[in-house]
């Protein structure tokens, strides 16, 4: 009966209180959610900008040097760890005793005020954002850029690439056109794949930077036990995992129009 | 795959080493490992606080090798040598290993010393040597990712042959239940295990390796699937050999192969996972030295340069090696790049 009750609760968002400081943990998550979702959105976003046209790069220059040299890069990226390079840029980046390039953590500064101009805003935003963002998003480069690269390759082989060239098409129109098109069916798949990930990214990272968002909740709630909002958390993140996969199923259609909801015409 | 063997005459595995052989950066990430193994094996001769040889009121010891028979209960430590601090005994003669220090060696009055020749790595708040901390917490680091792997291994692998092997219903059901794992979200799952439980680096193993199958028991499924259609399987089962001895006996050793490769990925993960847990303070005894460990302490004091610099850089050689032996075997493996380079 009581398991019905909390099946109930938690269908319908009612996550209780917190066990620390007796707040409702559904206003502390709606607090937060915004800042992990910008963090994420931001990321997810510089991976496909920089991820796409390194593959591209990769994949029509195939084992030449500069495909080699991204090769080794990737493999780099993806095996530096973030709590590395999150505490270096730390240690030498945020102040401390060596440079002083980017602020040691939140979000905005803390002469901060909201009549600021929006430039100058823009600005204070960047300025925090940056560095989180780029530890959200470096290991993606390199994984995204080798399934990009493969995808690719696998696409090049096919026959309807041969008859593009053989019909005359110039090279850029057969890469850009045809071949482009069909290999980012698999990286829309991916971003699926790769969402459930974020949320647990970004325990770290939002620890390493002190940023309050999802992330730092977690690791809080879970240090303090707070069960309320650790099980509130993993419900949220359940569900923007879902919301991200229907968003990934839809821009399949967008990318792919074999693929088509509703009825065929 | 199997036909293609028969014609050339070779084994897979020599086929597979052959192909390795020529890719130097694997090679190269397969040395960089073994270097690794060899120092978290012989971490106690490396850094360590006992004298390998020491000569004290006339008697020669060999307190490192002694200490080995102590732990295995087969000698007992001579009286005269229990609870002393060997640097400073009155011996006559002695031989230390290059890093003298253990990594729970406290010494507060050479708190935070920056890297110099008698500390080459620099020393923590409570003046705890580096390089004795990176040697030996080699090990956790190793024997996390082993053991999580292994039972990453067992689970996955079981779990796939089910589903690839059977199909059916069976596979309808342990897919969904890969599907549930992967829109879990492990990082988070994984602290939050690790949290409830008291702090121990066996649990750590566990919770890593039970939450770590996932992609192993993909992989086993696609192949168990390939293979099951294939005539000698279709043998097997016409001769009445029983569905546990062609899944384990005849499909799994031809599986085995691709499944290896997530293997060896998945070491290169567990340890990763396992330096963001002790880097956060969750899962690893407070008292235990790890890369994670001494990179948190670097978050807070944040002039310790050193603390920052070099056990993350133990870490990232690590996953690097690990993921250039892991795609090494992945191209080795490929019939399609077979020949290629």
């Amino acid at each position: 009966m009581q398991y019905a009750v909390w099946i109930k609760n938690l269908f319908t968002l009612k996550f209780g209180e917190s066990y620390k400081d007796n707040q409702p943990v559904f206003d502390k998550i709606r607090e937060r959610l915004p800042v992990t979702i910008k963090l994420n959105v931001l990321s997810l976003f510089l991976v496909y900008i920089v991820a796409v046209p390194l593959g591209i790069y990769s994949a029509t220059h195939s084992y030449s040097l500069g495909d080699q040299i991204t090769t080794l890069f990737a493999f780099v990226l993806f095996a530096l760890p973030v709590v590395w390079l999150g505490t270096m840029a730390i240690v030498f980046l945020c102040g401390g005793d060596y440079y002083f390039l980017f602020p040691p953590g939140g979000l905005t500064s803390i002469d901060y005020a909201p009549e600021w101009p929006l430039w100058q805003k823009l600005k204070d935003q960047i300025w925090h954002l940056f560095l989180p963002v780029l530890m959200l998003s470096y290991a993606g480069f390199a994984g995204l850029s080798r399934y990009m690269r493969s995808g690719m390759l696998e696409q090049l082989r096919q026959d309807f690439v041969q008859t593009a060239r053989s019909k005359g098409l110039p090279e850029s129109v057969v890469i850009y056109k045809h071949v482009l098109r069909n290999s980012l069916i698999p990286m829309v798949t991916i971003l699926a794949g790769i969402l459930p990930g974020l949320v647990g990214g970004s325990v770290i990272v939002e620890t390493i930077f002190s940023i309050p968002g999802l992330g730092q909740l977690g690791y809080e709630a879970v240090l303090a036990r707070d069960f309320p909002v650790v099980m509130a958390l993993f419900t949220v993140s359940a569900l923007l995992t879902l919301v991200g996969i229907l968003l990934s199923d839809l821009l399949l259609a967008v990318v792919d129009p074999r693929i088509a909801f509703g009825r065929r015409q | 795959m199997a036909s293609s063997n028969k014609e050339k005459g070779t084994k897979l595995s020599a086929l597979v080493w052959r192909e390795f052989k020529r890719n130097g950066v694997a090679i190269a990430g397969l040395y960089v490992v073994c270097f690794l193994l060899g120092i978290a094996l012989f971490a106690d001769f490396l850094a360590n606080d006992k004298p390998y040889y020491l000569r004290y009121q006339g008697k020669a010891y060999f307190p490192i090798f002694r200490g080995y028979m102590v732990q295995l209960g087969l000698a007992r430590l001579p009286p005269e040598l229990v609870n002393v601090e060997y640097k400073t005994l009155d011996n006559q003669a002695a031989v230390f290993p290059p890093i003298p220090y253990r990594p729970s060696n406290v010494n507060l009055t050479a708190s935070f010393a920056p890297p110099s020749a008698k500390h080459w790595l620099g020393t923590d708040k409570l003046g705890r040597d580096v390089m004795a901390g990176i040697i030996h917490g080699s090990r956790i680091s190793l024997s996390i990712g082993f053991v999580a792997v292994g039972i990453a291994l067992v689970i996955g692998v079981i779990l796939g042959a089910l589903a690839g092997f059977f199909g059916g219903w069976i596979d309808l059901v342990t897919s969904r239940l890969f599907e549930l794992m992967l829109a879990i979200p492990t990082f988070f799952l994984l602290i939050t295990i690790a949290a409830v439980f008291p702090p121990s680096i066996f649990l750590t193993m566990v919770i890593i390796g039970l939450t770590g199958w996932v992609g192993i028991a993909r992989f086993a499924r696609n192949e168990f699937l390939k293979l099951r259609s294939l005539d000698y399987v279709t043998a097997a089962l016409a001769l009445g050999v029983s569905s546990r001895k062609i899944m384990f006996r005849h499909i799994l050793p031809n599986a085995m192969a691709p499944v290896m490769v997530s293997v060896v990925l998945g070491v290169a993960g567990a340890i990763l996972l396992e330096s963001g847990l002790s880097f956060l303070g969750i899962g690893v005894p407070a008292d235990t030295v790890t890369w994670g460990s001494i990179l948190n302490e670097a978050r807070s004091n944040t002039f310790a340069w050193w603390l920052a610099v070099f056990p993350g850089f133990a870490i990232f050689i690590t996953v690097l090696a690990y993921y250039l032996v892991g795609e090494g075997l992945r191209d080795a493996l490929d019939p399609r790049l077979r020949g290629l380079r």
